[in-house]
């Protein structure tokens, strides 16, 4: 039997249209054309391949999925789904489409599509970079080991059903539906693409691909048919490539320009915080990330829990902030303050270069000892890492520093007994979907302590890995406040075994024009970074 | 002249085969794994290794040059690895630009080195003579991203009078012309100085001047001419020179050609496109030579004659 845990949608899409408190003044309005700038090309507009924070948001709305968030926030909201139930065992999920929606191509959206999408996403032949996000379907090892190219876990009976069986119960599974790498396509646009469907594509989104000239621009047009009313709010985005962070800047300050994508570069940033209109231009949000250093538990001395505890008072982490320009919130636990289990009230390790020596001497190293920090050497990183190494000298900790391509850092961490130091800044680890076990499993779970893994402390502990196994098999969609406490009590105990030193969430910076509308949490999205479906331009 | 020609084809083949396999080496030498780079953050080592073996990353170096330059026989130059397409349609949408580009900046460095060369020449010594020399040095010297930020600056954001960046009207391309013709109008205006005062003293000019010729006639017709053989050959070799000044002068100004592309590709270690880009700079500078070569004797019956 299912236990239904159903949901009218026309109520979800009031709730997902309700204004923010924050912009409640200003209404949102319909209409406008606004031009948005990147340094870079955009790379691919395929969703099964897309993966960077460029066209990750404009994948979410080109195409639709299952399961969506609701704007500028981490709650899971049916999209293509009307309906959906998870069995009492969380190994099934039945979903039901909502009738009538239609690709850009005309063709209505069944459930086979559904299908068939996340088999491509899956197949070696994609190269996608998501598969291993679809590892609970039944029949996944089959399909990524080449075997066969149909997964046996999803199942479509009728044009307006899809049934996923799990061979694990996967908490996280609503989530995984809500990724850029579930958007559903139509098989006869990727079959006529020709291998060039990201510069081809074809959805059910909010916004259709109208124009693109490589290096020049790309233009998005609202999609008319849209299955919500009333979205997106803008009627077109026109996004120029190959503009300088810095000229992108200048253009936004003359109003040539609504959204400088990359941001601020760091040399303006005060100029134009400090400007008359700077307030209003600069958007600075949260993101789910956290930078952390890893304390390899496996090389002397750093096995000795009082010496990691020790260096997790000896980092002054508001230096670091500094050097960040402020772009940054220094952190005390694995968890990014915007990730749900999140805890509050935790403090964690205060700063305190009296009490790191008094503990440095208590583990038998009145005197310090030499180790080596790795970081990658693209600026800001190298100068962080000098940072820290001065912390440390300061309670009598010899760093070497060795700024090193980002593989090669990688690859370092990867190795056992190799790296006793390594800095994340610049590779890992922003959460690909809001739930707390993306920050644990490959990171601080004994599955990823292993060669080539990204569990760079190589911390594994069996008892707090049974606890993550019983939080991810939380299932039920009723039990989600339980379950996020569940893990955030996971990630705190952690910190009692000390094996990171959690240094700082980074936030990420977007400039827009003084007519665009909407609150800070659109422009950067937690789930999306810009929401294309949420902004809208003043009248 | 057939002869030339083809002996500079086989050539050009052969230089082009040397740019491959040191680029190609070099390449794959770097520390970034483009599996890895491909994969992303949280892909598990089978997706990387899945993405390894359908790249053939796993194949010796040697077999992987070799199925490379087989592509390149083919006309195919890869996928790219950042933007998952075909680098040959991505560098041929950008050589339109790029093209146009490096006309415009020939063109800026040829009418202001030629005209501030035959006027300092014509006023050797002069204060106008000092002055001009001291610009083109300043010229030849400031590097292109200072020159192409300076432009900007006081061109399109304080005087307003040329767009910022883009591509489309001819206004577009005056700022990313005069960025990249500047360095070399510089060197012109010293050559084609040097070059007309040595004209200038020829018996064929005082000859002239003696004919009662009016002086306006005496530089256009028979002076400039002779002087200007020297700025023809350096044109060809500008080609190469303008190559490597795309790439800073399109990343400023937003310009859609091919440095433009390898700007980005080199932040990405995006290995084919560097590879495509490189390989087409290299063929574009041999082509330039070549066509100096040809022009050459057409202009100049002396070295026809030899």
């Amino acid at each position: 039997m299912f236990k239904s845990w159903l949901r009218n949608t026309t109520m979800a899409t009031v709730l997902a249209l309700t204004p923010l408190p924050s912009f409640a003044q200003d209404t949102p309005q319909q209409g406008g054309d606004i031009i948005v700038t990147y340094k870079d090309d955009i790379a691919t507009l395929d969703p099964a391949i897309g993966y960077d924070w460029v066209n990750w948001s404009m994948i979410k709305s080109l195409y639709s999925r299952l399961m969506d968030y609701e704007p500028g926030t981490a709650n899971l909201i049916p999209s293509l789904a009307e309906t959906f139930g998870v069995s009492d065992d969380g190994l099934t999920y039945t979903f039901k489409l909502r009738k009538g929606v239609k690709f850009t191509n005309g063709r209505e959206v069944v459930a086979s599509d559904v299908k068939y999408s996340i088999e491509r996403a899956v197949n070696p032949k994609t190269q996608g970079p998501g598969a291993g996000f679809f590892g609970s379907i039944k029949g996944y090892e089959d399909v990524t080991g080449g075997k066969t190219t149909t997964l046996e876990g999803i199942a479509a009976p009728d044009d307006s059903t899809v049934i996923f069986h799990l061979s694990r119960p996967d908490a996280t599974f609503l989530h995984v539906l809500a990724i850029n790498f579930a958007s559903v396509v139509p098989h006869e646009a990727v079959e006529a693409a020709g291998g060039d469907f990201g510069k081809k594509p074809v959805g059910s989104g909010t916004f259709v691909l109208k124009d693109w000239t490589i290096g020049q621009h790309l233009v998005f047009e609202r999609n008319p048919d849209y299955f919500v009313k009333n979205m997106p709010y803008i009627d077109k985005f026109t996004v120029e490539v190959g503009q300088e962070p810095l000229v992108a800047l200048l253009r936004l300050q003359k109003g040539e320009v609504d959204i400088a994508g990359d941001g601020i570069p760091p040399a303006k940033f005060l100029e134009i915080k400090n400007s008359a209109d700077g307030p209003k231009m600069i958007v600075d949000g949260q993101q789910l990330q956290t930078g952390y250093i890893t304390l390899n538990t496996k090389v002397k001395p750093l096995d000795n829990l009082k010496v990691r505890q020790a260096l997790n008072m000896a980092i002054n982490k508001d230096r670091i902030t500094r050097i960040l320009n402020g772009r940054a919130t220094a952190a005390n636990q694995p968890l990014p303050p915007l990730m749900p289990g999140y805890d509050k009230s935790f403090t964690g390790y205060a700063y305190d270069v009296e009490k790191a020596k008094a503990l440095l001497a208590e583990a038998g190293f009145p005197t310090g000892f030499e180790t080596v920090l790795y970081s990658t050497n693209t600026d800001p990183q190298p100068r962080i890492a000098q940072a820290i190494q001065q912390d440390l000298a300061a309670v009598g900790v010899k760093a070497e520093v060795r700024a090193l391509a980002q593989a090669n850092v990688i690859a370092a961490g990867g190795t056992e007994g190799e790296a006793p130091m390594i800095w994340s800044g610049g590779m890992a680890w922003i959460a690909d979907f809001p739930d707390p076990s993306n920050f644990y499993g490959p990171i601080l779970g004994c599955s990823g302590a292993v060669p080539g893994g990204w569990n760079w402390s190589w911390y594994c502990n069996q008892d707090i890995d049974k606890r993550a196994v019983a939080a991810d098999s939380m299932s039920d969609p009723a039990k989600v406040a339980e379950r996020s406490a569940t893990w955030g009590k996971i990630f705190t105990d952690i910190m009692a075994d000390a094996p990171w030193i959690p240094l700082i969430n980074e936030r990420r910076v977007v400039a827009k024009s003084l007519r665009m509308g909407g609150a800070d949490n659109i422009y950067i999205d937690p789930t999306r970074v810009i929401n294309y479906d949420a902004i809208y331009v003043k009248q | 002249m057939a002869l030339l020609i083809l002996r500079r084809l086989v050539q050009t083949a052969l230089i082009l085969l040397g740019v491959a396999a040191i680029t190609f080496l070099l390449l794959y030498a770097l520390p970034a794994d483009p599996a890895r780079m491909i994969a992303g953050r949280s892909a598990t080592a089978q997706t990387v290794a899945n993405i390894r073996r359908e790249l053939g990353l796993d194949q010796p170096l040697l077999v992987q040059f070799w199925t490379y330059l087989q592509g390149i026989v083919h006309g195919d130059l890869g996928r790219s690895y950042a933007q998952k397409t075909d680098v040959g349609s991505l560098i041929a949408a950008r050589i339109p630009a790029t093209l146009l580009l490096m006309a415009a900046g020939i063109l800026v460095e040829v009418v202001l080195g030629l005209t501030l060369g035959i006027i300092a020449a014509l006023r050797r010594g002069g204060a106008v003579d000092r002055v001009v020399m001291m610009a083109s040095f300043v010229g030849v010297s400031a590097p292109q991203f200072v020159v192409a930020l300076l432009l900007l600056y006081v061109f399109a954001v304080m005087l307003g009078w040329f767009p910022m960046s883009g591509f489309g009207t001819p206004a577009h391309v005056v700022l990313p012309a005069a960025t990249l013709g500047i360095l070399g109008a510089g060197w012109y205006a010293r050559m084609v100085r040097s070059a007309m005062i040595d004209v200038l003293n020829q018996d064929y000019v005082r000859t002239a001047r003696a004919k009662g010729l009016s002086s306006a006639r005496i530089i256009l017709r028979h002076a400039l001419p002779n002087a200007m053989l020297p700025i023809i050959a350096m044109i060809g070799i500008d080609i190469g020179q303008f190559m490597g000044g795309v790439v800073v002068v399109e990343a400023v100004y937003g310009w859609p050609g091919i440095g433009q592309l390898a700007w980005q590709a080199i932040q990405q270690v995006d290995i084919p496109i560097i590879m495509g880009v490189t390989l087409v700079s290299a063929l574009a500078i041999v082509l330039g030579n070549l066509i100096a070569d040809i022009i050459a004797p057409l202009i100049d019956p002396r070295i026809r004659a030899r």
